[in-house]
């Protein structure tokens, strides 16, 4: 495939735009592959790549029930961060970090990948000492973070609201390595590099069943586009990875539920970098063509349905009017719903199925967006040495059998509250 | 979505707190513990689940929802769910 340089783009913009090839092969099934992956979600894709790519293993297929970047790598807020606390998840998360920022160079596309950073508020004694521990936790890891005071944080955001009566603004922990990048981009960049390296990305084809063997080991699928036999089976189906799941006669630690996101009209430049205002359930940043995109909150209940209802809504508008009064002058454009595979201790799981043949990449919460590389590294690793990553060591499917919970939020087995 | 609790009848659901899947049952010993507080069948379509009416009658309600289309089919109270 062509590489693109500022050349090509000259190239065809001299040629009116009307030689551009497409970006990824629309392949259709063939008999059998070494693995099948099962999502063509930016976790799948980015697994087929690395597979591919690092690992030489290019006789794969991507299968995908809707279309590529159909679901929640295309219903996100596009935020990327490394900041967590506990040691299973934060080498993993700067993992996913060093490769958003050495991933447009890698796979030769442009994802917007813009490291304006991550400003996390805080509004008491109690939470600045949080903050200060998990910024002490990022830093041990080897991981930007600052305590910022009121006075800093009035430098960098001045229209917030700093002497709101319940939540008043002492500082936040500022991650400037964080920030955002293109999520449609990111599925399309890794569909383009995989189909290059001879994957398989196949659309409007989803799975019905498993193909077992005698020995009861998975050794394909059935699809709606015919059988596909695989020596390995990957999932990364997001917040259908309990329906996935169960054709496999297995029940996850996993709940779906609905997470809203939305945006405003286009806007001149406002807002820095991300925002998030976690004592009253808000977040914010800004895109690139201008609008406002935030969110808060899961709606709360087990949901399918891809749309949220209009309490949280309110909830949202209310706590970004709390804390960010301006955004009251621009109208809101659109909101959407992802399903998201919410985790019983919030935190995501790579690991084999107790299944031979099965592997499962699953739990992702709402925070899959920005684990898309790191995730896809990793589960591209475990598929093609049968070991998990040193970083995703903890990411067990048995964790919470044996007591290995890793609970960023301390909110225990209750889903709906990571 | 609106529910319609056996006490106060139709009312918004935001007065009401979501615990979850009503189909658990807590084991009499430690064995079953793990299923119970971790394991869930997820179900896409019709759900029979726990709501707590904390703005109204703080009963306890089994809500039959369908998890595919929001749709609430109907509400009882968990009390006499369990008999």
């Amino acid at each position: 495939m062509t590489r693109l340089s500022i050349f090509s783009l000259a190239a065809n913009a001299l040629s009116g735009h009307k030689k551009w090839a497409p970006t990824w092969r629309d392949a259709s099934p063939k008999a059998s592959y070494d693995v099948v992956i099962i999502g063509g979600g930016g976790h799948g894709l980015a697994t087929a790549y690395y597979l591919a790519k690092v690992h030489g293993i290019r006789n794969v297929a991507v299968v995908e029930k809707g279309w590529i970047g159909g679901g929640n790598v295309g219903r996100n807020t596009t935020i990327i961060r490394s900041n967590y606390g506990l040691p299973g998840n934060e080498p993993f998360y700067e993992h996913a970090m060093k490769l958003w920022e050495g991933l447009e160079q890698d796979f030769n596309y442009n994802a917007m990948v813009s490291q304006r950073g991550v400003l996390n508020l805080y509004h008491s004694d109690a939470q600045r000492d949080a903050f200060a521990r998990r910024g002490n936790a990022m830093r041990l890891h080897g991981v930007d973070a600052e305590l910022l005071d009121a006075d800093a944080v009035r430098s960098m955001a001045p229209f917030l609201n700093f002497d709101n009566a319940r939540f008043p603004i002492m500082g936040g922990l500022l991650q400037p390595r964080g920030g955002t990048a293109r999520h449609d981009a990111v599925a399309w960049g890794y569909a383009r590099g995989a189909s290059d390296r001879g994957v398989d990305i196949i659309q409007n084809c989803e799975v019905t069943s498993f193909l077992r063997g005698a020995d009861g080991r998975i050794i394909g699928v059935e699809t709606s586009r015919g059988t596909i036999r695989a020596k390995k089976v990957g999932m990364a189906a997001a917040g259908n990875s309990s329906r996935i799941a169960a054709m496999a006669d297995l029940r996850l630690p996993i709940e779906s539920h609905v997470l809203q996101a939305f945006v405003s009209e286009a806007l001149k430049p406002v807002i820095p970098g991300v925002i998030t205002f976690g004592a009253g359930h808000f977040y914010i940043s800004q895109s690139d063509k201008g609008g406002l995109v935030f969110g808060g909150d899961l709606d709360g209940y087990n949901s399918y349905a891809s749309r949220g209802n209009l309490p949280v809504l309110e909830d949202v508008c209310e706590s970004g009017m709390a804390i960010m009064p301006m955004i009251g002058r621009a109208r809101l454009l659109r909101s959407w719903g992802g399903i998201c595979d919410m985790t019983m201790d919030g935190s995501p799981i790579i690991d084999r199925a107790p299944v031979e043949g099965l592997y499962i990449n699953a739990g992702w919460c709402y925070g899959g967006f920005k684990a898309t590389p790191a995730s896809g590294w990793c589960f591209a690793h475990l598929l093609a040495t049968d070991q998990p990553h040193q970083v995703t060591a903890a990411y067990r499917l048995d964790r919470f059998a044996t007591g290995h919970v890793i609970d960023e939020k301390g909110q225990g087995a209750q889903p709906n509250l990571h | 979505m609106r529910i319609p609790c056996p006490f106060c009848g139709d009312r918004d659901s935001h007065e009401f707190v979501y615990r979850g899947d009503a189909e658990p049952r807590r084991p009499n010993d430690d064995t079953g513990f793990y299923d119970y507080v971790y394991l869930r069948s997820n179900v896409a379509g019709p759900m029979q689940e726990h709501w707590y009416h904390a703005q109204g009658c703080r009963n306890w309600l089994v809500v039959t929802r369908d998890t595919c289309t929001h749709e609430i089919a109907g509400a009882v109270l968990a009390r006499e769910a369990a008999r």
